[in-house]
């Protein structure tokens, strides 16, 4: 059942996350685009090979999303998927891509996530709705039954997963500021990262300001802008690519709610049993993977990840954690790029640079930050409050 | 700042609104599945049978778990904070989003039993909690 682990990730690019991007800015047709050829060119592929894409939504396209990037980009395919996971799109993309190729519908495919601003309308902006990944309209759930109590965007429903898992398992806050402080540790080492050389420690974690009990202003991530791209090929192309193949081995997904109120059992992520699927897909045991790049919104989603996702036992996380060195020199290396804590999170390019952290590692070019012998990476995606998640198992030859 | 933002009820929850607005909780059943049912819905989840029926229960509950959030979750509610947001778990079954009110902050406690308070804001009612008289 599954992947044969026959298309590989041929290229890669990633735009530093900023802040504040000074501009110019392009839309995300542009951004799509410029992003497409930095990867196809870090693959030494030839855009014209292009014959599949996997987008997300587009700032200046509702809808008719893959058809409109198919025309901008002036490339014909036979392959579209618009992927609406949030921050699982871009391990969403991937496998998906990879399936298209095992299946012979595509040999490459671009998996693109734009996600810079674009240049503000004529006559003024539009507004941000404040409301996160909740949807407001009349007959949505959300709008009717949690929007009206102030269970709005992402803190909340969050702190209170956390607060749960407290009252299930007991909860260390030193453990999971040592997330944040060890993926800080990595974005030392990745000058992309937007926290590079600026090193913190627990203390500064747990001083910083409580958001909503028990999440610490440095335990929840920073929005930014970016973009990031992956160029998913078969075999042959592959291989006669500038890059170590990355072979997509192994994939898992699962979703089953979108506000965490209405979860069977909140304290049991969708990690798991996508997880449990990517591994035996893959024929790998979590022992086996040599580095994680997890999906970090707050630190309390890398914690739960780790023991859903089988890396320890249910509620030995903290443990796991404060036992292991997280760092790309340590014995458990996770989030080398600095996890989208550290590096940043730009858009749904922060999911995807969860992606590019495994590749980049299985690559070789992680840099001062590059893991030894690095050959499997597991990557995880999470989107919306630990609603919609996605595994990856990824390989070097 | 804007307005906090209210429900607007749907034909298929409109008894669910009608019910808060007469101080009583409505709840949808499945005899078929003996299935409690939050939000309201056409079909019963998971099976999608089609023998939802609203029944009255008492509202009484347990705290299944919160958070105190010191910052707005969103600017309308700017001038709200400490907001007291919680999951109570129905003592049927289902587990609905709310706010917990006549409580500090500090003596909230997951499992904390809670009694269903009406709060009329505007053309609905919404459905918050307060501490159980016993708790």
């Amino acid at each position: 059942m599954g992947l044969r682990g026959t298309a590989a990730i041929a290229g890669i690019a990633e735009w530093k996350p900023q802040r504040r991007p000074p501009g110019p800015y392009q839309f995300s047709t542009e951004q799509w685009a410029e992003l497409a050829k930095a990867a196809l060119d870090d693959a030494g592929i030839d855009p014209r090979e292009v014959d599949g894409i996997c987008t997300g939504g587009l700032r200046e396209s509702a809808t008719f999303v893959p058809s409109t990037v198919a025309e901008y980009l002036g490339i014909p395919v036979n392959f579209a998927e618009f992927v609406d996971l949030g921050g699982a799109t871009g391990a969403g993309m991937v496998w998906r891509a990879a399936a298209a190729i095992e299946l012979g519908a595509a040999s490459v495919v671009l998996c693109v996530t734009p996600s810079m601003p674009i240049p503000p309308a004529p006559g003024g902006r539009a507004q941000n709705s404040g409301l996160g990944a909740s949807s407001g309209l009349w007959g949505s759930p959300q709008a009717e039954f949690d929007i009206p109590f102030g269970n709005v965007a992402q803190n909340a429903g969050y702190a209170m997963i956390a607060q749960r898992y407290a009252h299930e398992y007991g909860y260390d806050p030193r453990a999971l500021a040592k997330i944040a402080v060890d993926q800080r540790t990595n974005a030392c080492a990745t000058p992309d990262a937007i926290f590079h050389g600026q090193p913190i420690t627990i203390e500064d974690v747990l001083n910083s300001p409580m958001i909503a009990d028990p999440l610490h202003l440095l335990e929840i991530v920073m929005p930014a802008s970016g973009g990031a791209a992956v160029v998913v090929a078969a075999a042959d192309i592959a291989k006669r690519g500038k890059n170590r193949p990355v072979w997509i081995n192994g994939f898992g997904e699962r979703l089953a709610f979108k506000t965490p109120t209405y979860a069977e059992d909140l304290m049991r992520t969708p990690i798991g049993p996508a997880a449990n699927r990517a591994f035996e897909m893959a024929d790998v045991k979590p022992a086996d993977v040599d580095m994680v790049s997890i999906y970090d919104c707050y630190t309390i989603t890398v914690l739960m990840t780790l023991e859903d996702a089988g890396f320890c036992e249910k509620g030995q996380g903290a443990r796991f954690i404060t036992e292991h060195d997280l760092t790309y020199r340590g014995d458990f290396p996770c989030n080398t790029h600095g996890g989208q804590l550290s590096f940043g999170q730009a858009g749904l390019a922060g999911g995807m640079s969860h992606v590019c952290d495994g590749a980049r590692q299985i690559m070789r070019r992680a840099g001062d930050a590059q893991v030894r012998d690095c050959d499997t990476a597991f990557v995880s995606g999470n989107g919306g409050i630990m609603s919609e998640q996605v595994a990856l198992v990824l390989r070097g030859d | 700042m804007p307005d906090r933002p209210l429900p607007q009820p749907t034909p298929t929850s409109q008894p669910f609104w009608d019910g808060l607005r007469a101080r009583r909780v409505l709840l949808q059943y499945s005899p078929s599945q003996d299935q409690w049912v939050y939000y309201p819905r056409n079909r019963a989840p998971g099976t999608l049978a089609g023998d939802l029926e609203w029944r009255e229960v008492s509202g009484n509950g347990t705290v299944y778990t919160f958070t105190v959030a010191r910052r707005p979750t969103a600017p309308a509610w700017a001038e709200d904070v400490p907001q007291l947001i919680a999951v109570v778990e129905l003592d049927e079954g289902p587990r609905l989003t709310t706010e917990l009110v006549d409580v500090e902050p500090d003596a909230i406690r997951i499992g904390m039993r809670v009694r269903p308070v009406f709060s009329d804001e505007g053309d609905v009612t919404l459905l918050r909690f307060a501490p159980a008289a016993d708790a």
